[in-house]
């Protein structure tokens, strides 16, 4: 796998005003110890933690709270030191809006940390220590939330590239820049720790050019390293998007269902590098993240937060919504979704919460039926047709929309956002991917149903077969001679027995 | 109401603005041909803008769709224009009024209204008033000295309204497509032939400086990014390509290049009636091939075929064929081999 | 003349065994419709359709015995399925055999069970799990809604829960807007 130098195009992609400007102005700021922490058990792809504490258990900061619950899966660490008081279902950020299991901890003020144990992974090795970033909750900061453990393994010393992926290319999101102006050093050192743990010979990180204090502080860095590299690439959305980045610096395709594993590479958002790098050193697990306020407050900005603390603290810190709007988009406004209310806590996930501006979400054009304009697909970056997708997705005819590639779609919204007629592109594919897999699951549930049904039957008539077997044997086993012998034995039995009788009542007599 | 759904984000473009463009590009042909041929085409225009709206409001109502809604994008608008400027100016009033009804009524919302329509509604209205009227529809405007001299649009507005017995038979002449069509068929050489009309000092005809003006608006569309230029790039350089063969090899009978680019509705079709986007293919590669046949099918109705004008012809043929051409050029998808 | 009635005579004889040859060399084992329509029917083994499961059904649909609007779990989905595969007019759902229901899954109240195996002996896919005298539970995963357990249960202990929407089974749903007014809701 070679560098190139050249920076490739994907097709389509838009060019927005990204409104980063607004939440880069003050530090990174830390808020007071919230009064409580609310940690949903399922923060990450894979299967929900599994509970390790009870009720009124006093945790200290760092302590497991629930365990991974198989290989794809992450811990839940107490992101400080306090008690247990519930286990129940509570409003978390989903786009359903549903409430899921929580663990709720209430903060006794000392935030003191369990031992923490640093990581000598040039001693233990790189199994080893694999197993140990399995039990440290650390999953893929920029919003994918994929235990990050299941990246980490180069047994066939295919990767030879690690891409860092330092785009953040939705507007509003400044979370990873002021990460990168402040903690420079943890990065770098980071992406080092990263490559011997891969077996990996480069880095290249891939960074957007909307962001030049960041890209000055890290080529100061990397200057003398000749095993990294920064590549800058134009802000266009959605040059952040994994497959869309790989593309883009190093000219390799990467297949809907395909890892970038199989293609030498392997990708980590910035964030992720860092907690990496405070696990190992510091012997720090996922505890914190660094999230962007910004939209309709007073004064946007990007904090460092506790997993867990209710988003309404932030909020009322970023000096509250400026005109009276109660919508909180969590992510970007481009693949971003609508908030239950401001009643959440802040999960793995939370890179960035908009306070909805009117204008925002508020939508006053009529959507139209579509024209054909294919301005959609010309803005597709998977140089899909979504025209023709939406065509099916609209008419239900789901095995058409599949063989036009729609699970190939990643939801970025650039359709969305060039169609004339206002369609809302996105929402039908999403609806139509639900369907399909819904589909596919019931028709599993069937088969298996079939197969037990069939079982069944196949049980009842052997039993009835050998029930009529055992009788159909016993009636030819037994032939007339042997009848009749059976009977005289009996009739001798009973005369026997009855002579028995008559003898005991004559001796008795 | 709310916008519960990504993306969270304001846009610019609409229906309504592509079709006001669509519009604006138009008019400077208009201009150059209200010069040249007089005021008829505005009352045209006018009587189509009149019956395209009236029409397509009551088939709103009778399809119980809002009208402010589905009036305002403009497309009806557009379709009637089209259709105005691509039939002789001279024509009475109830050719552009029934011409018009069929394009809104029967070929967009028998079809099933914006974005469902199959053929180019304008070169539908077209195709029927060629059938059922050939004489009218045949009958072009010769160019006017004073067009904008008050007899003239008198003149306009009798032709308009009566029809042309009332005037005399000294305002029409034939197109120069028709014309050397006609004397070409009578065993004529193309050296023989001239076409006398009021020319300018670069010595081109009235309709060669409409077709220019055209083109100045199609550009301008592309500049806009409106359309893209898979459509009437490849048209014009198909068109070139196969008029600039048949010359080569006998020039004598076959015109040259810049006759069959500049005269009847070649500009005008590139920039406006090829790329309307409902009925035409979407993929890019697509639009290379529909524009390739449809000129290659032009020519061949030009020179070989019973019309002088072959466009509305070859572009109806070409929209039947439009789906297959989609499921044919699918680009290639990211990461497929 | 009797060279063209040979000619036709011999392309007859030509055809005719290649199509007896076929017919034989190429011969299906059973009849994979049976199997096409049992692959669309929901097998909820519910019995609803008036035949016992979901394949006795599926094979008096082939005999044409059926009618294909017969099955409520499919619902009107699985009735559109079965018209596009054998190529017949989609009628309705006949009321008759029940209307569709959302998916349930049958509970049983274990401080009622008295351990009797009936319920057991009617689950057409051997969801329940006990035996005689002692504690019978139904397997969640395996339960298809066919509410055949309820009949026979002598004490009543069987109740019928639909299914609930949490995070695991949520589905984004199909877009609806109004058209009628300029301001537009899209909601989810």
């Amino acid at each position: 796998m070679s560098i190139v130098d050249k920076i490739f195009k994907f097709n389509g992609g838009i060019k927005t005003d990204t409104r980063k400007t607004v939440s880069t102005s003050h530090p990174i700021k830390k808020i007071s110890m919230p009064k409580k922490l609310i940690l949903p058990l399922r923060q990450h792809v894979g299967r929900v933690a599994k509970l390790k504490v009870n009720l009124g258990e006093k945790v200290l900061k760092g302590q497991l709270i629930a365990e991974a619950d198989g290989n794809v899966s992450a811990a839940i660490h107490a992101p400080t030191s306090g008690i247990i008081v519930s286990v129940e279902k509570q409003s978390i950020p989903h786009p359903s809006g549903l409430p899921d299991y929580c663990v709720t901890l209430i903060p006794d003020g000392k935030d003191t940390w369990i031992k923490k144990d640093l990581v000598n992974w040039k001693k233990i090795g790189r199994e080893e220590t694999i197993k140990k970033i399995y039990s440290s909750g650390i999953v893929g900061l920029g919003g994918a939330t994929f235990p990050s453990h299941l990246k980490l393994h180069n047994n066939n010393n295919e990767i030879k590239t690690l891409v860092v992926n330092a785009a953040e290319c939705e507007p509003y999101i400044t979370c990873d820049d002021m990460l990168m102006r402040e903690k420079s050093v943890d990065l770098i050192e980071g992406i080092r720790l990263v490559l011997h743990l891969l077996g990996a010979e480069n880095a290249i990180i891939g960074i957007e050019d909307n962001k030049p204090e960041a890209i000055e502080k890290l080529t100061v860095l990397v200057k003398k390293d000749e095993h990294i590299s920064i590549k800058v690439v134009p802000t266009i959305y959605p040059s952040g998007d994994a497959k869309r980045l790989i593309y883009l610096l190093t000219g390799t395709q990467i297949a809907k269902g395909k890892r970038s594993a199989e293609y030498g590479i392997q990708m980590f958002n910035v964030a992720t590098i860092v907690a990496l790098y405070n696990f190992i050193n510091l012997g720090e697990p996922s505890i914190s993240r660094i999230i962007t306020i910004t939209g309709n407050v007073t004064t946007p900005n990007n904090y460092e937060v506790l997993f867990g603390t209710p988003l309404s603290e932030l909020i009322v810190d970023a000096g509250g919504a400026v005109k009276k709007s109660s919508s909180f988009i969590m992510g970007g406004p481009m693949m971003g979704f609508k908030l239950p209310s401001v009643n959440v806590p802040v999960t793995k996930a939370m890179n960035c919460v908009i306070n909805a501006e009117p204008e925002m979400v508020e939508n006053n054009s009529p959507v139209l039926p579509c024209i054909r304009c294919a301005r959609c697909a010309d803005a597709c970056p998977v140089t899909l047709q979504p025209q023709e997708l939406f065509w099916f997705s609209q008419s239900n005819q789901f095995e058409k929309a599949e063989n036009y590639n729609l699970f190939d779609c990643i939801e970025c919204g650039c359709c969305s956002f060039v169609c004339p007629s206002n369609i809302p592109l996105v929402q039908y594919y999403r609806y139509a991917k639900s369907e399909i897999i819904g589909e596919r699951y019931a028709k599993e549930e069937a088969d298996i149903a079939r197969e037990r049904n069939d079982f069944r039957l196949h049980r009842l008539q052997r039993e009835k077969e050998e029930r009529a077997r055992k009788v159909a044997e016993r009636k030819a086993n037994t032939s007339s001679d042997e009848k009749s012998k059976v009977i005289d034995e009996k009739r001798k039995a009973i005369t026997e027995a009855l002579e028995r009788v008559k003898n005991e009542e004559v001796s008795e007599k | 109401m709310i916008n519960q759904q990504s993306p969270f984000i304001q846009k610019s473009s609409s229906v309504t603005s592509i079709m006001l463009l669509v519009i604006l590009a138009l008019i400077p042909g208009l201009v150059f041909y209200v010069h040249y041929f007089g005021v008829g085409v505005l009352l045209n225009l006018v009587a189509a803008s009149i019956t395209a709206i009236l029409a397509e409001y009551l088939v709103l109502k009778i399809r119980k769709l809002p009208p402010k809604v589905y009036l305002s994008d403009g497309s009806a608008l557009v379709a009637a224009w089209l259709l105005a400027l691509s039939i002789p100016s001279i024509a009475p009033w109830w050719i552009i009024v029934v011409g018009t009804l069929f394009t809104i009524v029967i070929a967009k919302h028998f079809y099933g209204g914006l974005g469902s329509n199959i053929f180019n509604p304008a070169m539908i209205g077209y195709a029927v008033l060629l059938i059922s009227f050939p004489a009218l529809m045949t009958k072009w405007p010769s160019p006017i000295e004073n067009s904008l001299s008050l007899e003239s649009i008198g003149q306009a507005f009798q032709i308009f309204f009566y029809g042309l017995e009332v005037v005399g038979d000294g305002l029409t002449s034939a197109t120069p497509l028709d014309y050397v069509k006609t004397e070409l068929l009578q065993g004529q050489i193309l050296p023989d032939i001239s076409i006398a009309s009021i020319s300018t000092s670069t010595n081109l005809t009235s309709t060669q400086i409409v077709s220019l003006a055209y083109l100045l608006g199609g550009v301008g569309l592309l500049y806009k990014k409106i359309i893209s230029w898979h459509l009437p790039v490849t048209y014009l350089l198909s068109l070139a390509f196969i008029s600039g063969f048949f010359h080569f090899v006998d020039p004598d009978n076959f015109s040259s290049v810049t006759f069959h680019l500049l005269n009847g509705g070649t500009i005008l079709c590139a920039f406006f009636i090829l790329t309307d986007p409902v009925s035409g293919p979407t993929t890019p590669k697509g639009k290379l091939w529909f524009a390739f046949m449809v000129a290659i099918l032009v020519y061949v109705i030009r020179v070989f075929g019973g019309y002088p004008e072959g466009i509305a012809f070859a572009v109806i043929f070409m929209n039947i064929c439009v789906p297959l051409i989609d499921n044919l050029t699918q680009p290639k998808v990211f990461g497929h081999d | 003349m009797l060279t063209s009635v040979l000619i036709v005579l011999f392309l007859a004889l030509i055809i005719g065994s290649i199509l007896g040859f076929s017919s034989i060399k190429f011969k299906v084992e059973g009849d994979p419709i049976i199997d096409k329509i049992d692959s669309i029917l929901p097998q909820t083994q519910c019995g609803q359709c008036s035949y016992p499961g979901c394949k006795p059904y599926a094979t008096a649909i082939a005999k044409g015995e059926a009618d294909i609007n017969q099955c409520p779990p499919g619902g009107d989905d699985g009735v559109r399925r079965l018209a596009e595969l054998l190529g017949v007019e989609y009628k309705p759902l006949n009321e008759e055999h029940g209307t569709t229901k959302p998916k349930s899954i049958a509970v049983i109240d274990e401080s009622t069970c008295i351990g009797c195996t009936l319920c057991i002996q009617a689950c057409p896919v051997d969801a329940i799990l006990g035996a005689a005298k002692h504690m019978h539970t139904i397997i969640e995963k395996e339960c298809t809604g066919c509410e055949l357990c309820l009949p026979p249960c002598p004490v009543d202990c069987i109740d019928m829960v639909a299914l609930q929407e949490n995070t695991e089974n949520w589905k984004w749903k199909y877009p609806v807007f109004s058209i009628k007014n300029q301001k537009q809701r899209v909601s989810p």
